[in-house]
């Protein structure tokens, strides 16, 4: 497996607060890879640097093949992003966003239609592509995202928190679809409140106070910490790391 | 009298039903929760309770009052933290709590008691602008604030919407303080899993009320065997085995499938056979419904 993603000994230093200290850690092609930990733990100033949105301190930091300092618009062009706020363009039909955020990303013409009808046909959305999004109910409007963070084919998408507060069956269908598009090909980068998700991934880093608290595959974190769920995993590092701050 | 009585509320905004027919009532002193995913209605349902939204039609007690024509007297009586933040930025936190004790016509002093296991954790940074507090920090002073001229009965609209899971659980913490200090508590959420930490629960989907039970009752109305399946590549094999005849529902929990049945007579030694006739080598364990899985029933089912 290739690696998409390379972080070394990354640095992020707000004043005398490190947010991120001395991340080391890699994420390969296809790979589904979830970003855990809690409020304040870096994940977010995390993946601004990987979206190329913010500039390092100090570590070497690839995404896509594109070095983080000197190529950060290659970058934002190869990623794919969703954000836990709903995104798109409420007062728009799903056809009109596929189409507005494709053109966004430089497809036009028949590329663009092309690329449309793709994303219509894999995501089954035939039935209400003319209906507006603000009409649809929240976890079809998450799906659509996903869609729309698609539309130029990147080789990395970031989800940031995609299923909050998405009742039970879409949480589940949308975990379903993030394991397709990996299959395909795809490297996901998620992160996520309910750990019940993080079992879903195929590595789990779990960040404390800038740090890698844990970092691996979940069955076998789990099994070495001696733990049942990723639950009890994750309280226990983010305890040990609130009572040392 | 229950503490919160609400018969028959339908609520719309244009052609959108945000509540239909809602019936609940809740006991004083328990913890109730109220659970279901966005766009359920929990929202709508806690402003009329708290006297900010009229309904179409049916009627909500709190305390005996009526929440549109004694909206006055029950405003006194009810603490409420909304879902979004909404105190004070710009004041400290010593000035916001000084504030709202001034609008209910009491003091920080004479309530201290209350408050002081949460406000204990407050204290280091009594003189910041809220504004400027921590996610954690805030909503324990929206919680300071909404206790502070101690209500009968305290309503929180989703206190742990995008807040990670040790402050969840302090927050929970926190809230089973207050109700052994006699207040009722009413708290909504989207988090299956808070459904134990309530006395009893009420699930709303598509402003309907699916089911209201205690955490555990709601196993017994589970009306399938479930079964937990362990096998690798799970994730390409689900579709395969929802298509066994048997099946009713198969979803991811965690690192397993629950495998929801309504063939009584199934066992996890013939489960396993069956997986194994179509290529799926399985550890499979029989186990009890949780209330997602009861969720997802009243989803999937009828």
């Amino acid at each position: 497996m290739k690696n998409v993603i390379e972080v070394e000994n990354l640095v992020k230093q707000f004043g005398s607060f490190f947010a991120v200290n001395n991340l080391t850690f890699s994420v390969g092609e296809g790979e589904i890879f979830g970003l855990l930990g809690a409020n304040g733990a870096g994940k977010t100033t995390t993946i601004r640097m990987l979206c190329g949105l913010l500039s390092p301190t100090s570590g070497k930091i690839s995404v896509a093949g594109y070095n983080a300092y000197t190529q950060p618009e290659q970058i934002r062009a190869s990623i794919g992003y969703m954000s836990q706020k709903f995104s798109l363009y409420s007062d728009l039909t799903v056809w009109e966003n596929i189409r507005f955020f494709g053109g966004i990303y430089g497809l036009w013409g028949k590329a663009l239609k092309g690329r449309a009808l793709e994303l219509v046909e894999e995501f089954k959305m035939h039935d209400f592509k003319d209906i507006m999004v603000e009409s649809l109910p929240v976890g079809w409007r998450q799906r659509i995202s996903l869609a729309v963070s698609l539309v130029h084919k990147p080789p990395i998408i970031f989800l940031d928190e995609p299923t909050s507060g998405v009742d039970p069956v879409a949480r589940r269908m949308f975990w379903e679809t993030i394991h397709h598009i990996s299959s395909l090909g795809t490297t996901v980068i998620v992160t996520t409140h309910y750990m019940d998700e993080a079992e879903y991934c195929h590595t789990a880093l779990v960040m404390v106070d800038g740090k890698i608290g844990v970092l691996g595959k979940p069955g076998e974190m789990k099994q070495k910490y001696g733990v049942k769920t990723m639950n009890e995993l994750f309280l226990s590092l983010a305890r040990n790391g609130n009572s040392k701050s | 009298m229950p503490a919160i009585q609400v018969t028959n509320l339908s609520k719309s905004y244009g052609e959108v039903k945000a509540l239909s027919d809602v019936c609940l009532s809740v006991e004083t002193g328990e913890m109730y929760g109220l659970i279901g995913p966005d766009g359920a209605g929990k929202t709508t349902l806690i402003r009329i309770i708290t006297t900010l939204l009229l309904p179409d039609s049916g009627n909500a007690k709190v305390l005996g009052l009526d929440t549109v024509s004694q909206y006055k007297e029950l405003r006194g009586e009810i603490g409420y933290m909304p879902a979004v933040f909404s105190l004070y930025s710009d004041l400290t936190v010593q000035e916001n709590l000084n504030f709202f004790a001034g609008v209910f016509g009491t003091t920080v002093k004479d309530n201290y008691d209350l408050i002081k296991g949460v406000y204990h954790m407050l204290e280091p940074f009594r003189d910041r602008p809220a504004g400027k507090l921590s996610g954690g920090m805030k909503q324990k002073l929206a919680l300071s604030c909404a206790l502070i001229h101690r209500p009968k009965i305290l309503i929180l609209d989703e206190p742990t919407t995008g807040v990670d899971a040790v402050s969840r659980m302090e927050l929970w913490n926190l809230l089973h303080e207050i109700k052994n200090q006699g207040i009722t508590i009413f708290v909504s959420t989207a988090y299956m899993d808070e459904a134990k930490q309530c006395d009893r629960v009420a699930l709303i989907q598509k402003g309907a009320i699916l089911g209201i039970n205690t955490p555990e009752g709601f196993a017994h109305c589970f009306p399938y065997k479930l079964f937990a399946v362990y096998a690798s590549d799970i994730w390409k094999n689900l579709d395969a085995i929802r298509r066994l005849k048997i099946c009713e529902t198969a979803y991811m929990f965690g690192d397993s499938i629950h495998f929801a049945t309504n063939n009584l007579e199934e066992s996890p030694e013939s489960l396993i056979d069956r997986l194994m006739s179509i290529g799926i080598y399985a550890r499979v364990v029989q186990i009890q419904a949780g209330i997602e899985d009861y969720f997802i029933y009243q989803l999937s089912g009828k």
